[in-house]
């Protein structure tokens, strides 16, 4: 870590958004991180991605549990509202976040420990709610915060640092996610901000419940040569199968956007996703062969990355819960609360 | 774009744009982190060694490098780079054993030097320790040449004068005052082994306009009206006085009008005032003793009656520009009468060698000024070297001592039998300033404090003598302030590709968003691909080589990098390195280290 602050100075000619803010206004406290960690980037990301949705910092909420990678939120949006949950749980404390107040955006951040291990349960049933969130993993491969031991996540004949090779087989969270009906999966890499910026872009514009699995490079205990989440062997495996553009709802489609094997998916608000299919005929709306797809490429070694499966016609759990539009925290008590008689009626039909 | 060559010492130099910017490449961050560490001593002779007169141009100094100070381009202030070489000056203990001394045994070869001033002395600083015989002809009484005769006693104090050029004359120059060269056939027939001409732009301009013979007994040239005042031959003025000009002479004539009993000074100028030639700080300590600044009045004429002048008649003058600021018409308004008792003209000056002789093998050109070449400074007859405002016209101190350093070495070169033209190399050294994980053995962390302004004497009391120095020089409160505005741009970011990982920490913590990793483009194309956009095309870009896992290159915008070190302290694989650069400056017999040493 650092000990000087990140100096206030603005270069003049950075650009401001609709807001008239800067990058920097979307910034947060220094990291404690290790120099180099693959987290700082996603971070820079999300700064990125925040100030060029215009989004007002004091209108979203950073949900983290426990980990390096939920040290984050701190490193981010200092404008904004945030939560650090106890381990594995902050799928749930967003739940009930959002359950009370679904006008803000809500950004989760967790790692492979606290999502993999610990959270996994919280993980699930938060994907089958379709909770409308932005959940990313910061995915390494190891527990950084207890110096390097393989998570659920480690390949089988992955190498830890002093040389010992992981044998337990790994959880893919976005196969696992694919498997139980999230709507919005994707995968992306630390070391790629111009892929990763445009999938954040549209995971915080997706209503449902939007995976976004980040292999980050942990450079202290996993960037070793045996390791399968390095830099470098990001790299030489990597294998982009969908690249997606953001395009915001006003803004018209470019025609050399739209040329070639393009396919355009209208979102939520308007906005749309044009997804650029690199190789195989990859159709990113299609569960089934999404699921297919993954399942091969990760036999082969490959690291497929992009926006791998998009949904954008299932009920989030507003929708699910017939809750009112309004959010609830803003409802008057009278409205909210039915009053004794009402209860007593409640209570009635379950006697 | 091809990689950088930062072994090329001009690459990293260019990146300290005070040390770029200065004539005699002053180690400007180097004098200032001395002064920040309490070294006074060590800050003037750093200072010394480059621009000879710290004390002198610590008051004076037209300080080109405190426009291209990067502090300028990140806030809106340079820090106050002149004034803290003051500091040094003013804080230094007894310097004697430091200084350079002749030898006892000399080189057997006598050098020539016309007039006393900046550029003849910096010749006899850089010769005498070689063991050269120096003799300097110097047609005042006094050494100093114009920072003695032109800059008035009020801001720079004769003992500061007379100390440092005594640190040269000490080391046993044959000084000869009043002792005027009047041809140079006759300096050549005394057989020195070589001749520098340092004798100034010593001729105000004249202003032809009808009334002007009748008036002369009012009417002053500026520079030897100056002079007049500065050798106590003159000592008042009449009440309201009108100077004519802009420039710098004009500010010191219309301040020193002041302090000679006038009471209502204007300054007349021809045209708007983004055309004027005085320096911005120059300008603001005149208006600042109530002097009025006319603009658009062209002069027409001296109003005589009675065999006086009694005042000026001028042209009202209204402009037309166009997009760029130029004037593209003007046009005369009307006439205006201006009251007066004397009139000054600050309208320039010129060189004049009457004294050389057209037939000595010394060309002169169209203008009637010595052929010199630019780098050797010597003239078209071998053996004879120009400097200082003779050579190219008037310039100012700091220039002067450059061209003294160079035409030392070329003097150096000449009686040595060496080729004049071959210019000694430049060289650097690069020392890394990391002294623990998050510890470099300089200050990096970024103080927002902005200008602290130098403290000057009271209104009130400044009239009362012609030689109280208006500026006190900053205070210890002041100036452990203003040192900390130095950006250290001469502790350098520097980069080895091959160590790069490419994991973005650097380009994520960049506060000014100076670095991008990118595929490599031509520099138009760059350019507009980074992180910010690098719109001042006087900064270079540093590109990196291939980065070995996607063969992407690392791309720095040198123009507002605040040189905080966070891009080195993010990196984990030591990629980025923050090194401390020092230019080697080559003198006359002294060359710089060739090569480069680095610590990584």
């Amino acid at each position: 870590m650092s000990y000087i602050a990140k100096p206030k100075v603005v270069h003049p000619g950075l650009p401001r958004n609709e807001l008239g803010l800067s990058m920097r206004d979307y910034e947060g406290g220094m990291s404690t991180l290790c120099a180099g960690c693959g987290h700082d980037s996603i971070t820079a990301a999300l700064v990125q991605a925040a100030f060029e949705l215009s989004l007002p910092p004091h209108r979203m909420a950073k949900l983290s549990g426990i980990g390096c990678s939920s040290k984050t939120p701190a490193y981010f949006l200092s404008a904004s509202h945030g939560f650090n949950s106890v381990h594995g749980r902050m799928a749930s404390v967003a739940t009930g976040a959002n359950a009370a107040n679904n006008e803000l955006v809500y950004v989760g951040v967790s790692g492979d420990g606290d999502t993999l291990s610990i959270g996994l349960g919280q993980f699930c049933h938060a994907i089958r709610r379709n909770l409308n969130m932005l959940y990313i993993i910061e995915n390494n491969g190891v527990y950084g915060l207890t110096k390097g031991q393989f998570s659920a996540s480690a390949d089988i004949g992955s190498k830890a640092k002093k040389g010992e090779v992981n044998r337990q087989p790994p959880i893919d969270p976005c196969l696992l996610a694919l498997s139980i009906g999230c709507t919005f999966v994707a995968r992306s890499f630390s070391g790629d901000k111009e892929q990763l910026v445009p999938l954040i872009k549209a995971a915080i514009r997706h209503r449902g419940f939007a995976m976004i699995d980040v292999i980050s490079p942990c450079v202290t205990f996993n960037n070793h040569e045996g390791s399968t989440k390095s830099y470098d062997f990001t790299r030489r495996h990597y294998q982009p199968a969908v690249y997606a553009d953001y395009v915001p709802p006003a803004q018209e489609i470019r025609s050399e956007q739209a040329a070639g094997s393009l396919q355009a998916v209208t979102m939520h608000d308007g906005s749309r996703l044009l997804l650029h299919k690199v190789g195989a005929d990859y159709d990113a709306t299609d569960r089934l062969a999404a699921f297919g797809y993954l399942s091969r490429h990760q036999a082969e070694g490959a690291i497929v990355t992009g926006l791998l499966y998009i949904d954008e016609n299932s009920p989030d759990m507003h929708e699910l819960q017939a809750t009112p539009e309004r959010p609830l925290n803003s409802l008057p008590y009278a409205e909210l609360h039915p009053g004794q008689k009402g209860l007593d009626a409640i209570q009635a039909r379950f006697r | 774009m091809q990689p950088t060559d930062t072994r090329n010492p001009d690459y990293f130099h260019k990146v300290v744009d005070c040390q770029w910017g200065c004539p005699a490449h002053t180690d400007v961050p180097g004098y200032i982190r001395l002064i920040a560490q309490g070294r006074y001593t060590e800050s003037y002779m750093l200072n010394r060694q480059a621009n000879v007169f710290p004390g002198i141009l610590g008051r004076v100094c037209d300080r080109p490098c405190e426009p291209v100070c990067r502090r300028a381009r990140v806030e809106e202030k340079p820090v106050a780079i002149c004034r803290l070489k003051r500091v040094a000056s003013d804080l230094r203990d007894e310097i004697d054993e430091l200084l350079p001394k002749a030898p006892q045994q000399k080189n057997g070869k006598r050098v020539a030097l016309v007039g006393a001033g900046p550029a003849s002395l910096t010749v006899a600083n850089d010769l005498m320790p070689l063991g050269y015989e120096v003799v300097i002809y110097e047609a005042q009484a006094v050494p100093g040449g114009l920072m003695r005769s032109n800059i008035p006693s009020f801001r720079l104090p004769v003992e500061v004068l007379d100390e440092e050029i005594a640190m040269i004359i000490d080391m046993g120059v044959d000084l000869r005052l009043g002792t005027p060269v009047k041809s140079m056939k006759a300096l050549l027939a005394e057989g020195y082994d070589a001749i520098f001409v340092g004798s100034g732009a010593p001729r105000g301009k004249d202003l032809r306009l009808p009334g002007r013979d009748e008036a002369a007994a009012n009417i002053h040239i500026g520079i030897d009206w100056l002079e007049s005042v500065a050798f106590e031959h003159v000592d008042k003025i009449g009440e309201r006085v009108l100077i004519i000009g802009v420039g710098n002479t004009a500010m010191d004539c219309c301040r020193t009008s002041l302090r000679l009993g006038a009471r209502d000074v204007k300054v007349m100028a021809r045209k708007p005032r983004q055309f004027f030639k005085a320096s911005a700080w120059e300008l603001e300590d005149a208006e600042e003793e109530n002097v009025e600044i006319v603009v658009n009045h062209s002069p027409k004429s001296f109003v005589v009656e009675g065999g006086r002048l009694v005042g000026m008649l001028f042209d009202k003058m209204s402009y037309e520009f166009d997009a760029s600021g130029r004037i593209t018409s003007e046009k005369i308004e009307g006439e205006v009468l201006i009251p007066c008792d004397d009139v000054v003209l600050a309208i320039g000056q010129e060189n004049a060698f009457p004294w050389i002789e057209r037939d000595t093998g010394i060309e002169f050109d169209k203008w009637d000024v010595p052929v010199v070449d630019k780098s050797t400074y010597q003239g078209t007859r071998p053996g004879v070297f120009f400097g200082g405002d003779a050579a190219f016209g008037p310039k100012n101190i700091i220039w002067s001592v450059e061209h003294g350093h160079q035409a030392a070495i070329s003097m150096h070169k000449h009686c040595h039998g060496e080729d004049v033209a071959e210019r000694p190399a430049y060289g650097m050294n690069l020392s890394t300033a990391k002294m623990g994980i998050h510890e470099w053995s300089y200050s990096n962390d970024y103080d927002g404090t902005p200008r602290r302004v130098v403290p000057q004497m009271d209104l009130r009391e400044r009239f009362k003598k012609l030689d109280l120095e208006v500026e006190l020089g900053f205070s210890a409160e002041q100036f452990t302030k203003e040192v900390e505005r130095c950006l250290n741009c001469d502790v350098q970011t520097v980069f080895t590709d091959k160590l790069c990982i490419e994991c973005d920490a650097c380009i994520d913590i960049c506060p000014t968003r100076c670095l991008t990793i990118v595929p490599n483009a031509p520099e138009e194309e760059l350019r507009g691909k980074l992180s910010a956009p690098a719109e001042n095309l006087e900064q270079a870009l540093f590109v990196s080589g291939p980065l070995p896992q996607t063969g992407r290159v690392m791309v720095k915008d040198e123009n507002i990098c605040l040189h905080c070190s966070l891009c080195a302290e993010r990196c984990p694989t030591g990629a980025w390195d923050m090194q401390k650069f020092t230019l080697k400056v080559p003198y006359a017999g002294k060359p710089a280290t060739t090569g480069t040493e680095s610590t990584s």
